[in-house]
């Protein structure tokens, strides 16, 4: 026991030392931080205002046009041609005119009226897109009138429907509400990760074991200790340094995440949205920027019914298993090989039900709870990335148990497996490979 | 006293036979050699000993105890070629590896200084493996093999990549260890550190063992006749005097001084020669040549082949 834990510590010290472990350790949540931070930010932040000069021939829309925080209209009583002059010695961002031509064209239904917009650079699709819409309003409100609608009754039959969803739990609990993009987000997300992580730490121990047989310290240290004590003190000392970086992933996220929310307070307070949203006309602020909120308020109450305890706590363990169960396989693949080249034709078995699990995903979030997802759910191979997808959205205990049941079997098999080929495979040079021998090696 | 024992090791491959019927004996504070060409089986015979791999039959004992897990602390092994961690620290891995072998951290510490200091290697403590030289990596090598001071060493080619200075150190630190009751096995094609260090040397060929015995008396065993004489006098003089129980394989010098190597024939002893040749020639040295174990490998290794 003594040494497999000098095995341990020897794997875990020297790759935690490593420069390329240290830059993923800061770059992760970085990355992480900035996918939840960012579109909250973008969706809040305020641009420069814009000003654009309108040309209106038709009288239709002057002074019609919606403004907002950064987007404002100034209307030029003038022709275009000057109005042309006047705008290249100005700081509008562009130009936009409706001409004449376009009332006369009405008659002609199916045809879209075509406004133009003069810009110095290509105006954004979002700009292009508000004003179409604003004119179309002002268009048809004109139509209306003509038709002899009163446009008031119009907007009293408008309506919106935004569908919420709540989780139904046993009597006595509370219903919690529930973001089906946020789930499914999140569902994708730890499905990837616990993928990346089984490869990028399974593959460690592959290259491990191949550069300990080439460079035959494996004759040292087999003096020392028994294979099977090498070969799981490798595995177990990776698998830490997988669990260090993930838990410093973690933290330094959540160390950045406060550090956001006590910076840019206004935009993580849900309280304060809470409000604006009950009580729009008292918070004085357009609809646009109260639809703006009300996504945000979404987004992040989505984030906050999502509970991060049982996340963290099965990624743990999902991760744990699976890396287990593949990484004994990948120590086999690299005793018997002499070189890392030579593992393609090995690997192929290995990556597959990996490569699958995740293939299988999009079919497994869009029915979370159906067989498919069960089933795979439960073969240990796929298991852990399946699970790690259907936890979001909710998986009876039982379940979970027995998934975690047989990956446990899963990993004691491949590790027995493993061993047998490992031990012998480690002191064998140039000797080419291939699946007859291994089934010697396994029955030897 | 017997030290190590190896009783009818069998070691099969699939359908390679590597060690065929091999017992071989080493007794305490001796320096064993274990000779033979490439892929004749010592390192396969080397590894069992280490406990790296098992025979598939046949028995080894350790001062007549079966060799177990527990003798591995006792046992100290250098393979032929530099195992290390290329990107380890060279002070790390020293420690790594004395501590994998049971010695504890405070030991392990005080030891490796005195060997680091002894080996001028201390500056090199907090450098990585790769940034050593051949010969420096060799030496880190041999310090983890001896730091427990075990009571077998077995040295696979130690003197592989040393200059001629590191091949003294070297040779005189196993010379040490055996002086100071230490066993050693000396896995070698250095025929010349054969002579200089073995005490009994094992031939193994083909999986078996074709010669056994002490450097000395192997020598007496394979030796021809053959003897060189050194003499005032001209060329012709030696012939005249012996009457052809004689044939003279080489003569050097000219009128002066000569020198020639003779091979003894019609059983004639080496006394009836010098009388013979007392009253005409003035004699000025006499030895036996005895084959060196250059020779004596090439030939039974050759005499093998014919064989099968």
């Amino acid at each position: 026991m003594k040494k497999i834990s000098l095995i341990i510590k020897r794997e875990y010290l020297t790759r935690v030392r490593k420069k390329s472990f240290i830059i993923m350790t800061i770059l992760g949540p970085i990355l992480m931080a900035s996918l939840m931070i960012v579109p909250i930010f973008i969706a809040q932040m305020s641009d420069e205002t814009k000003t654009i000069a309108v040309v209106d021939e038709t009288g239709l829309i002057y002074n019609q046009l919606p403004q907002t925080d950064n987007l404002k209209f100034e209307y030029l009583i003038t022709d275009i041609t000057t109005a042309k002059k006047i705008f290249l010695n100005s700081n509008y961002y562009a130009l936009l005119y409706v001409p004449k031509s376009i009332i006369n064209n009405q008659a002609a239904y199916n045809r879209p009226i075509s406004p133009i917009l003069f810009s110095g650079y290509q105006p954004s699709l979002n700009i292009k897109m508000f004003i179409a819409n604003s004119i179309k309003k002002e268009f048809e409100t004109a139509r209306l009138e003509a038709s002899g609608i009163d446009p008031n009754v119009l907007k009293s039959i408008e309506m919106k429907v935004d569908i919420t969803t709540t989780l139904l739990k046993e009597s006595g609990k509370k219903e919690e509400s529930s973001n089906s993009e946020i789930s499914t987000a999140l569902s994708i997300f730890s499905g990837i990760l616990i993928y990346m992580f089984i490869f990028m730490f399974g593959a460690q121990v592959m290259r491990g074991v191949i550069e300990e047989k080439t460079s035959r310290v494996v004759e040292v240290i087999i003096s020392s200790v028994k294979p099977f004590q090498l070969m799981m003190g490798k595995i177990i000392g990776i698998a830490m340094v997988g669990l260090t970086q993930f838990c410093l992933w973690i933290i330094l996220t959540l160390i950045i995440i406060t550090f956001f929310k006590f910076s840019f307070p206004n935009i993580f307070d849900l309280g304060r949205m809470q409000e604006i949203i009950s009580n729009p006309q008292a918070s004085q602020m357009t609809m646009q920027n109260i639809d703006q909120i009300e996504k945000t308020h979404e987004v992040l109450q989505g984030i906050a019914s999502i509970n991060f305890a049982v996340m963290i706590i099965s990624f743990i363990f999902f991760f744990l298993g699976g890396y287990l169960l593949y990484a004994a396989l990948f120590a086999a693949i690299g005793a018997a090989v002499d070189s890392e080249a030579d593992t393609q034709q090995f690997m192929a078995p290995i990556t597959i039900p990996l490569i699958f699990s995740v293939i299988m995903a999009q079919f497994v979030i869009n029915n979370p709870n159906g067989p498919v997802a069960f089933w795979l759910s439960m073969i240990p191979l796929t298991s852990p990335v399946i699970m790690m997808l259907r936890i979001p959205f909710g998986v009876s205990y039982i379940q979970v148990a027995a998934s975690a049941f047989l990956l446990i079997l899963g990993f004691l098999f491949t590790t027995w497996f493993a061993a047998k080929i490992y031990r012998t495979g480690i002191l064998m040079y140039g000797k080419k490979i291939n699946y007859k021998e291994l089934w010697k090696w396994l029955t030897y | 006293m017997e030290l190590l024992k190896v009783n009818d090791v069998n070691k099969q491959f699939g359908g390679f036979k590597a060690l065929d019927n091999i017992s071989i004996s080493i007794s305490e504070k001796n320096i064993y050699g274990l000779l033979g060409p490439n892929g004749a089986g010592k390192t396969t015979l080397i590894r069992i000993i280490n406990q790296i791999t098992g025979p598939d039959s046949g028995e080894l004992f350790f001062k007549g105890a079966k060799l177990n897990q527990k003798h591995i602390k006792v046992i100290g092994y250098l393979p032929e070629e530099r195992v290390l961690y290329k990107k380890m620290k060279v002070g790390e891995q020293a420690l790594y590896f004395a501590q994998l072998k049971g010695l504890t951290r405070y030991d392990a510490l005080t030891k490796l200084k005195y060997w680091f200091e002894k080996f001028e290697l201390q500056a090199w403590w907090n450098n990585k493996i790769e940034e050593l030289s051949k010969g420096m990596q060799q030496k880190v090598q041999f310090i983890i093999t001896i730091l427990h001071e075990p009571e077998l060493l077995i040295f696979d080619e130690p003197f592989s990549g040393f200059d001629p200075i590191n091949v003294n150190l070297i040779k005189n630190e196993i010379l040490n260890f055996r002086d100071k009751g230490a066993t050693i096995i000396f896995s070698t094609h250095n025929m010349a550190s054969v002579e200089e260090l073995c005490d009994n040397i094992a031939l193994i060929n083909k999986a078996k063992k074709i010669l056994e015995g002490s450097v000395t008396d192997i020598k007496q065993k394979y030796k021809s006749n053959i003897f060189e004489i050194s003499y005032k006098g001209g060329k012709e003089e030696i012939n005249r005097a012996t009457n052809n129980n004689i044939e003279i394989l080489e003569t050097t010098g000219n009128n002066g001084l000569c020198s020639v190597k003779i091979k003894l024939k019609n059983n004639i002893k080496t006394n009836d020669l010098l009388q013979l040749l007392l009253p005409h020639i003035q004699i000025q040295s006499f030895n036996e040549i005895l084959p060196s174990m250059n020779d004596i490998f090439i030939q039974r290794v050759e005499n093998d082949k014919v064989i099968n």
